[in-house]
Order: structure tokens, then sequence, then C-alpha cells
């Protein structure tokens, strides 16, 4: 029993030591980044790997979710006698709350996943360590431009998402149910106000950092974990616990910043 | 300051302990500018532990490290880093960065901490390519290289900045032997010609008594002994002896206490 | 994989970010980074419950401004809510700001009503005549009660 009480207290600290270690990584990195060298490269290279190879899935996923809103709303909205609003329904939802939120899941399971992975390889095969020795800040060298990227790539994605998704609500209420155009375009634009924009510009950005500093410090900070010392079972260990981790994290900043704004 | 010129590194009281576990004990020794050191002892010895001590990797649990003048084990991170800029490191298992073929790997420091341009960059990497035999190989990922390869490319690496202090961690385990000899005279080539402090961490009794100014033995968490490679041969801890000797350890000579310890756990 | 070949893929990447997130702000949300030209009036309502930042001020059906502030007044327990209007919509002292739903249960907007008065409004000054918005529980409330 008292064991049990130990080990959990023991955990609750272990949790509490990661989340400091974690904003601390934060806040030594944006110190590093006023610092020069302001190299550009770097950023650009894991921009094409966080964003641009993640644009497919994007894009099929925001078709689809766009889809299934407009079939569900329409469905919904019919009995009402209201399908003019399906527009403003489908591209409010979407630019507010689904939009953000799927696009920050799907780069955790696609880029987030694979960032953590490779910088805990990095841990273990000495690599952080090679580049200490060789004065060069892992943590800048190694972290800031992904967390940089991760801060540009996950709104852009965002629109991205927004957009094709619309069309997809498009496609099956002008399309397939043979709703009139304007309805659907001019309900979307008389509701929709550059405050829901900016709203999901602001989440995204927020979700963007917070999605990559998690998986980031996780994979960097393997050596500290618990799993530290087992090699590649610590790697997959930590890579699994930073996609669950920053989904959760995902969902509940979205909660959070719903409560907080309206 | 006299001191301070002829020891590149001084050792003091080292403690190291990871978790409740000590590893070394009351380690103090100097290493002399200018001469290669070689530091052996059994497996799991403390000889890779010592070495990230050295690096200002790990920190010690007591003890200081003085290195050309800085006490390394509480320096700032700008004066760590200043003092890094003049260490090359090869790690045991080569830490290539996996993502960059080996002449970038080796052109990162010059990259990060030098002005030169592209045509400089690529001539000194073909001169350490070189020097490490690496030349045919220099566009290869890591992933497409033998252990040796990789050895020699993270020795390359590592005296791309023509460093004072160089730190080498089993260079010549999984090399054949003519590589094995090649790089022993390499080493000794760079303390010649550089002028460089040479560490060097290895189980290769043929290499050791081929490169060594001075020797240092670990085991059972302390110094063993230290000397020069005669000292060495003349010594008469039975410790030292076994190792040179590579006499089995005594566990497996005395079968029948051998036994008994293999099937504790069924007796019982 | 060569340096050109992710530079121009990842300007793409960005190119076709930028492109959605300014179709979404200008065209679908109707932000103006350079301000319309136009005068700003403002109005008190009891209620403005369901009207947002944003939302549409028309005149005879067609739009004619924007809703560009909400705030609450402590003093009079009164919301108060800034008009911006196109230029060349004149808006007399006596007409009248309703806020009104597309529908039932569509979007709030604010319909002005024309007066009769020569005298028009300028910028900064108020908008006296208001009516509030009606929310469909408390029509359907007094129904409920009315009919007893
Ligand atoms: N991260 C770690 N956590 C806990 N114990 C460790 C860690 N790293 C090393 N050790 C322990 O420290 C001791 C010394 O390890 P070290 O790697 O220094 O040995 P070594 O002398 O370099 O051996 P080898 O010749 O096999 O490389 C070992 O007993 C090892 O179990
Ligand atoms: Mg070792």
């Amino acid at each position: 029993m008292i064991k049990a009480i130990n080990e959990l207290g023991s955990n609750v600290l272990a949790s509490i030591e990661q989340i400091g270690r974690t904003f601390n990584l934060l806040v030594i990195i944006a110190w590093k980044l006023t610092q020069p060298p302001y190299q550009i490269y770097p950023i650009i290279k894991q921009m094409y790997f966080i964003g641009a190879r993640s644009l497919t899935v994007i894009i099929i996923s925001g078709v689809t979710i766009g889809m299934v809103l407009g079939l569900q709303f329409y469905n919904t909205l019919e009995r009402f006698g209201s399908v003019g609003v399906l527009g403003s329904a489908v591209a409010l939802s979407i630019i507010r709350e689904l939009g953000p939120v799927m696009t920050a899941l799907m780069v955790v399971g696609r880029a987030g996943s694979a960032i953590c992975a490779e910088l805990g390889i990095m841990r273990i095969s000495e690599q952080v360590d090679a580049l200490e020795c060789m004065a060069i800040a892992p943590d800048k060298y190694l972290v800031a431009p992904k967390l940089v990227a991760g801060i540009l790539s996950v709104p852009l994605l965002n629109f991205v998402f927004n957009v094709v998704a619309i069309g997809g609500g498009y496609y099956v209420g002008v399309v397939l149910f043979g709703m009139a155009e304007g309805s659907y375009i001019n309900g979307m634009i008389d509701s929709v106000v550059w405050s829901d924009v900016r709203l999901g510009l602001m989440k995204s950005l927020i979700f963007g950092m917070l999605i990559t500093l998690i998986c980031c410090a996780k994979g960097f900070y393997l050596h500290l974990s618990e799993h530290g010392s087992k090699g590649a079972e610590g790697v997959s260990r930590v890579t699994t616990d930073a996609v669950v981790i920053s989904s959760i994290a995902v969902l509940f900043c979205d909660f959070l910043i719903g409560a907080v704004m309206s | 300051m006299d001191t301070a010129t002829t020891n590149a590194i001084e050792i003091r009281d080292l403690v190291v302990d990871f978790g409740s576990r000590r590893i070394l004990e009351n380690i103090s020794f100097d290493i002399h500018q200018g001469e290669i050191m070689v530091i052996m002892g059994g497996s799991g010895a403390g000889k890779s532990t010592l070495l990230r001590c050295l690096l200002g990797l790990k920190a010690p649990t007591s003890g200081h490290i003085h290195m050309l003048g800085t006490d390394i084990c509480h320096a700032t991170k700008t004066d760590l880093y200043k003092m890094r800029e003049k260490m090359g490191v090869a790690f045991q298992g080569g830490a290539l960065f996996t993502s960059m073929s080996v002449a970038e790997n080796i052109q990162l420091p010059l990259r990060e901490h030098t002005n030169l341009d592209e045509n400089t960059i690529q001539i000194m990497t073909r001169i350490k390519l070189d020097m490490v035999n690496m030349l045919p190989h220099e566009n290869l990922m890591p992933s497409e290289l033998s252990g040796g390869m990789t050895k020699r490319a993270a020795l390359a690496r590592a005296i791309i900045m023509d460093p004072k202090l160089l730190f080498f961690d089993e260079p010549s385990a999984g090399l054949d032997p003519i590589t094995s000899a090649e790089l022993d005279e390499l080493i000794i080539k760079l303390k010649k010609s550089m002028k460089m402090t040479i560490v060097v961490v290895t189980h290769e009794l043929e290499s050791v008594f081929a490169i060594a100014d001075r020797i240092a033995i670990l085991g059972d968490r302390e110094l063993i002994q230290i000397g020069t490679p005669h000292e060495i041969k003349a010594s008469c801890d039975k410790r030292v002896i076994d190792l040179l000797n590579r006499t089995p350890r005594e566990s497996i000579v005395d079968s029948d206490a051998h036994l008994k310890r293999l099937t504790r756990n069924a007796q019982s | 994989m060569n340096k050109i070949n992710i530079e121009l893929v990842t300007g793409v990447f960005v190119i076709i970010g930028i492109a959605c997130f300014t179709w979404l702000a200008v065209a679908v949300a109707g932000a103006t980074f350079t301000e319309q030209p136009g005068y700003t009036l403002s109005a008190r309502f009891t209620s403005t419950s369901g009207l947002r930042e944003g939302a549409i001020i028309e005149g005879a059906g067609v739009r004619i401004g924007t809703v560009t502030g909400i705030a609450f007044d402590p003093e009079s327990f009164e919301a108060i809510v800034e008009l911006r209007i196109n230029e060349n919509v004149p808006v007399q002292e006596d007409a009248i700001a309703a806020i009104r739903t597309q529908g039932i249960i569509g979007e709030k907007y604010i319909k002005i009503i024309p007066g009769g008065f020569d005298e028009l409004l300028t910028d900064g000054m108020e908008l006296f005549e208001t009516e509030s918005s009606i929310s469909l529980e408390e029509l359907v409330s007094r129904y409920i009660f009315s009919s007893d």
C-alpha cells in the first residue's frame, strides 16, 4: 500500500518535472533564437518536412471531414426547413473548431511522431553529445528549427484544411443535394467574420507550438526519462507518449481557448 | 603557471555516481601537454564515463577537472563551449549524423564555427578524409558504412578543426589489423606534427604499446596504476598483470565455484 | 533530395497556405486591411444578444456597413454598438437601428430604417432610435403568458 502511494508520488513528481523541463526548453530556445547566427535554411528544411509533406494528408482529411459535416448538417437542418444556413454551419464549425484541431492531430501523427523518434535516436546514439562536443548547441541546432517550422506550418496547413473542407461541404450541399449555390456561399460569407478566422489562426498557432514543443522535448530529453537507458524500446515508448500527450494537450487547449474566448 | 603549461588536464579526487551506483572513486591524475595518454580497463570499468566527465557531458558527484586552465566541472556554458572548440572527440559508436553524408558530417564544425569559403572547406575536408583513408567514401551516408569506416569518419570529424586536445573512445575496436596500425600511426603523427594532446581509450594491447606515452589503468572504480608503458609492463599488481596477459577471470577458471554461481537460482 | 527541390516545394506550400488564408480572411470573413471609406456611428441597445462583431448592416436589404465593435456600458447597463457606415450612405438623425435575424435561427444583423428628418448624422454621432434583438425564448414566453 505504502509502496503504491510512493510510486504514485514519484510518478506525479516526474510528470511535473517533465512539464517544467518542456517549458524550460521553450524559454531557452526563444532566448537563443534572438542570438546570432540566424539560419533560415534549416527552418525551410523542417517546413518541408512538417508542412509540405503533410499537405496530402491534410487535403484528404479536410475534404472528407467537410463532406461528412455537409451531409450531417444537411440531414439535420432539413428537418427544420433551414438548409439555407448549411454554408455558415459548415464554415463556422470548420474555421473555429475542427480545422485547427484536426490539422494539429494530423500533424502530430505524421510529423510529430517522426520528430520525436528522430531526436530520441540522436540522443541514444550520442549524436546530441557529439554536437555538444563540437561546441554546437544542440537545442538551437536541432530543436529550434523544428519548433519555428511547427509554429509556421500548422497555421498554413490549417487554412488549407479550412478551404478544402468548405469545398467538401459545398460538394455535398450544392452538387449532391442541389441547394442553391448562392445560398451556400453567401450564407457562409454573411456569417463568418474576421474574429472567427482570427480565433482559428490563434488556435493553430498555439497548437503548432504545443505539439512540436512536446514532441521535441520528449525525444530530446529521452535520457532523462524513465525509459532513458532502454535503447530502441525507450525511443518507441517515448514516441508513443509524445503522440498521446500532444493529442490530449491539443484537445484540452481547444477547450481552454474556447472557454476563455467566448 | 608552470604546471598549467605542462599539464593539459588535471583530474583531482573525481567521484562519479549513476544514481546510487558508484562508478568511479577518487580518481586523480594528470595528462601532460603533447602526450598520448591511453586509458585501459576491463569492460564496464568506467572508461567511457571518465571520458564523458572530461568532455563536460557528465557532471561528477565531486572533484575537479582542470583543462588548459579551465575548471570544466564548474565553468559557465560559454566558457565550456569556448573550451570545446579546442577539443575534438570521436565517440565509441561514431555518433555520425545520420541525415548527412560523410563529407557533410566532417564539414559541420567548419561551417558552424568559421567563415571559410566553400572551396577551402572542400579542400580541408579532403585532406582530413585522406588522412583516415576515407576519401573514396566521402559521399556515402553513415548508414552505408561499416563499423571501421564509421570510426575513421568520426576521427576525421574530430580533427577537422585541428584541436589542441583529442579524445578517442575505442579507436581500433572492430578494425582490421592494417587499418588499425594505420590509425595508430596517424595518432602518433597527429601528436608529432600538430602537437595535440591525445587521450585514447582502448583495449587493444598491441596498439596501446605502440602509441602510448603513458598508460592509466582503471578497475574496481579506482585508478589501479598509471605510468609509462615500461613501468606498466614491469608492474607487480596482479590486476595489471592479468589484464596484460589476458588471463581469464578467475570465476571461469574455477569451474566448481562458477557452476555453483550459475545454478544458484535452480537450487534454491 | 537536393536543396532546390526542397526550397521549391516548401515555397509552393507556403504560397498555397497564404492564398487559403487570404481567401478566408478577405472573401469569406470580409476583413479589410485598409479601412473602407465611410464614417462611424454609435447606437445603444438594451440587448444585442446574438449580434457579433463583423455583422452586416443593411438598408433596404442591401449591405451598407459593418458592426465594428460591441461594448458594455456598466452605468446604463446597455450595449454600445459601433456602426461603420459606407461612404455616401446617408443616415438621418431619426433613423432607426434594429437588430434582426435572418430567418428563424439565422445570423443577427442590423437593419437601418430611414427616418424623415433632413439632418444627417456624421462621423462619431449617435443613433438614438434603436430596437434591440428579440430572442426566440422571449417571444415564446410572451405568447405563453398572454394566452392564459
Ligand atoms: N547512463 C547510465 N546509467 C546508469 N549506469 C551507467 C550509464 N552509463 C554507464 N553506466 C554504468 O557505468 C559503468 C561504466 O560504464 P562505461 O560505459 O564507462 O564502461 P567502459 O569502461 O567504457 O566499458 P566498455 O569498454 O565496454 O566501453 C558500467 O557499469 C555501466 O553499467
Ligand atoms: Mg566505453
